[in-house]
C-alpha cells in the first residue's frame, strides 16, 4: 500500500510559542500509529493540521483525499437524529441505509432515530465513530476519542476500534496519553515532545493483545515520556 | 441588558410574567405533570368576591369600576350583538399584519447580519442605536409620517416586533458552537449544509425567546396604537365606553387584550415544545 501520510519539516507557531518544530512523520496505508506525548507537546495540533483545520503552517505534508476525524467530544448535532448525524454531508448515496449499516457496525442498530442527547457518552462516541467511518476514510484521525469515557466503556471501545480498523483498514493516527491504550492497539507507537518526534517503537505482538505481553515495552515508552515505571521496578 | 434582550417572558400588558426556567440541555428526571394546586385559586377568587361585595354595597361606584357580575353580563351582550367579535377581529388582524411586517424585517436583518461579517458591520451599528429609542415614543413621528389611519398602528406593532426578533436571532446565530462548525468542516459539509444543519438550528432556541418577547411587545404596541383615533377594534371599544362612563365595557376590553396575549404566548410555547423536542427530557 502507498503511504497515507508524509510529513516533512512541519513547523507551527502560536504567536511566539513554537508548537511543532520541524516534525517528520510517515504513516503507511492501513497502518495504525499511536501518537503519545504529554499535554502541550503538540500532538493535537498535529492532528488538527492534518484534518485541514489549521492551514497556517510551514513545511510540507501530504494526506489522502478522504480524511475523517473523531474528536474527544462526539460533537454530534443535537437537533438532528442519530442517523442524520451519521449521513449528513455524504453525497450520492441513500443516507438512511448507509447510516443504518454503519450504526449496526458500532452496535447501535436500534438507535437510528434517537436524539443524540438521549445517548450515553459511550454511545455518542460510537455514533461519532460511525460518522467518521461512513465516509470510507483512507486516513482516520482519532483525537483522544476515549478520553472522556469511563474505564469500562473504554475497554469496550478498544475492541470496537480494533475490529473496525481490521475491517476497513484505514491508516489511523491515534492521539492518546494512555500508554496501555496505545500499546494495545497500535502497530507503531510514536512519542512526541516539544514539537518533534523523540522516540518510536514498533509493536510486533499478535492481536488481540494482552497487557502482560507488553510490560517491557511499556516501561520503555514510559521512560521516553519521562515517567518511571513503578510496576517494572 | 436591554429590555428586549433575552430577559424574562413578558405578558401582553408589559408586566413580567412568572419567569419560566429555560429547560437545561439534559434534564435530570422526567418532567413531572402534577395536578394544579387548587389552593392557589383561593386568593384570586377571594379578591373577585371582595370586588363584588364592594360593588353591591356601593363602596365601589359603577362609574369608577363596574362589578364583576356587570362585567360578565356586558361581555355576554357584546358577544351576542357581535360588537366584541368585530373588535376582536380588527385588533387581531392589526397585530397579525404588523407582526408579519416586523418579523420579515427583523428576521431578514438578523439573518444577514448573523450570517455575514460585512452584513454585521453595516447593519448592526444602526440597529443597535435605533433599538435604544423607546419605540412607543415614536408615535408623534409615526402620526406625522403615516397620518392617523391604520398605518401608524401597524408601524408601531412592526417596530415592536422587529427589534427583539433581530437581536435574538443575531445573538443566536453568533452563539453557534465553534466545535460543531469545525466538525462540520472536517465532515465535508458545504457552506449551505453548515448553515442549514449547524448554524440555524443552533439559533432556534434563542430566536424563540425573541419571538415570545416580540409577541408580547406586539400586543402592547397595539394597545398604545389603538389610542390614536381608532374607529374600530378593541381600543375603540374601550375609548368609546370611557366617554359614556361604561367601566364594565372598559374591563371587558382589557380582559380580551389579556386573553389574546395569553393565547399567542401559549401558541409559541407549543411551537417551542415541538421544535425543541430534541432536548433530552
Amino acid at each position: 500500500m502507498a503511504g497515507a501520510v508524509r510529513i516533512r519539516g512541519l513547523v507551527k507557531d502560536f504567536g511566539s510559542r513554537r508548537v511543532l518544530s520541524g516534525l517528520d512523520l510517515d504513516v503507511s496505508g492501513g497502518e495504525f500509529v499511536a501518537l503519545l506525548g504529554r499535554s502541550g507537546c503538540g500532538k493535537s495540533t498535529l492532528l488538527r493540521i492534518l484534518a485541514g483545520l489549521d492551514p497556517d503552517v510551514e513545511g510540507t505534508f501530504e494526506v489522502p483525499e478522504r480524511v475523517s476525524v473523531a474528536f474527544q467530544q462526539p460533537r454530534l448535532l443535537p437537533w438532528r437524529r442519530v442517523w442524520r448525524n451519521v449521513s449528513l454531508g455524504l453525497r450520492g448515496v441513500d443516507g438512511r441505509a448507509v447510516a443504518e449499516r454503519a450504526l449496526a457496525e458500532v452496535r447501535l442498530a436500534g438507535h437510528a432515530d434517537a436524539w443524540p442527547l438521549t445517548l450515553s457518552g459511550g454511545e455518542a462516541q460510537r455514533v461519532s465513530l460511525a460518522r467518521a467511518l461512513v465516509r470510507e476514510p483512507e486516513l482516520l484521525l482519532l483525537d483522544e476519542p476515549f478520553g472522556a469515557l469511563d474505564a469500562l466503556t473504554r475497554l469496550a471501545m478498544h475492541h470496537l476500534v480494533e475490529q473496525l480498523w481490521r475491517e476497513h483498514r484505514p491508516a489511523v493516527l491515534f492521539v492518546t496519553h494512555d500508554v496501555d491504550e496505545a500499546l494495545l492497539l497500535a502497530d507503531r507507537v510514536v512519542v512526541m515532545d516539544e514539537g518533534r518526534i523523540v522516540a518510536e517503537h514498533r509493536v510486533d505482538l499478535p492481536r488481540p493483545r494482552r497487557r502482560a505481553a507488553f510490560a517491557d515495552l511499556r516501561s520503555r515508552v514510559l521512560s521516553n515520556l519521562g515517567v518511571d515505571d513503578v510496576e517494572a521496578a | 441588558m436591554s429590555r428586549w434582550e433575552k430577559s424574562v417572558p413578558i405578558s401582553t400588558v408589559g408586566v413580567v410574567a412568572r419567569p419560566e426556567p429555560v429547560a437545561p440541555a439534559r434534564a435530570p428526571a422526567a418532567r413531572q405533570r402534577k395536578w394544579p394546586d387548587l389552593r392557589r385559586w383561593l386568593s384570586p377568587i377571594g379578591l373577585v368576591l371582595l370586588w363584588q361585595v364592594a360593588s353591591s354595597t356601593g363602596v365601589l361606584p359603577p362609574d369608577k369600576l363596574a362589578s364583576p357580575v356587570t362585567v360578565f353580563r356586558s361581555a355576554y351582550e357584546l358577544v351576542v350583538d357581535g360588537q366584541l367579535v368585530d373588535a376582536f377581529l380588527v385588533s387581531s388582524s392589526r397585530v397579525a399584519v404588523g407582526f408579519a411586517i416586523g418579523a420579515v424585517v427583523g428576521g431578514a436583518l438578523g439573518l444577514v447580519s448573523g450570517l455575514s461579517r460585512w452584513g454585521e458591520r453595516l447593519l448592526d451599528p444602526p440597529v443597535q442605536m435605533l433599538r435604544t429609542l423607546p419605540h412607543l415614543g415614536l408615535i408623534p413621528l409615526f402620526i406625522l409620517w403615516f397620518g392617523i389611519g391604520e398605518e401608524p398602528k401597524l408601524a408601531l406593532v412592526a417596530a415592536g416586533v422587529a427589534f427583539p426578533l433581530y437581536l435574538n436571532l443575531h445573538a443566536g446565530i453568533r452563539q453557534t458552537d465553534p466545535a460543531l462548525l469545525e466538525a462540520a468542516r472536517v465532515l465535508g459539509y458545504t457552506r449551505f449544509e453548515r448553515v442549514a444543519h449547524v448554524v440555524l438550528p443552533s439559533a432556534v432556541p434563542q430566536t424563540l425567546v425573541g419571538l415570545r418577547i416580540a409577541l408580547g411587545t406586539a400586543w402592547l404596541s397595539l394597545i398604545v396604537g389603538e389610542q390614536i383615533n381608532a374607529d374600530a377594534g378593541i381600543g375603540y371599544l374601550i375609548n368609546n365606553a370611557r366617554e359614556f362612563l361604561r367601566t364594565d365595557i372598559v374591563v371587558v376590553g382589557l380582559l380580551v387584550y389579556a386573553l389574546l396575549g395569553l393565547t399567542t404566548d401559549a401558541l409559541v410555547r407549543a411551537l417551542e415544545r415541538r421544535v425543541l423536542r430534541w432536548r433530552a427530557r
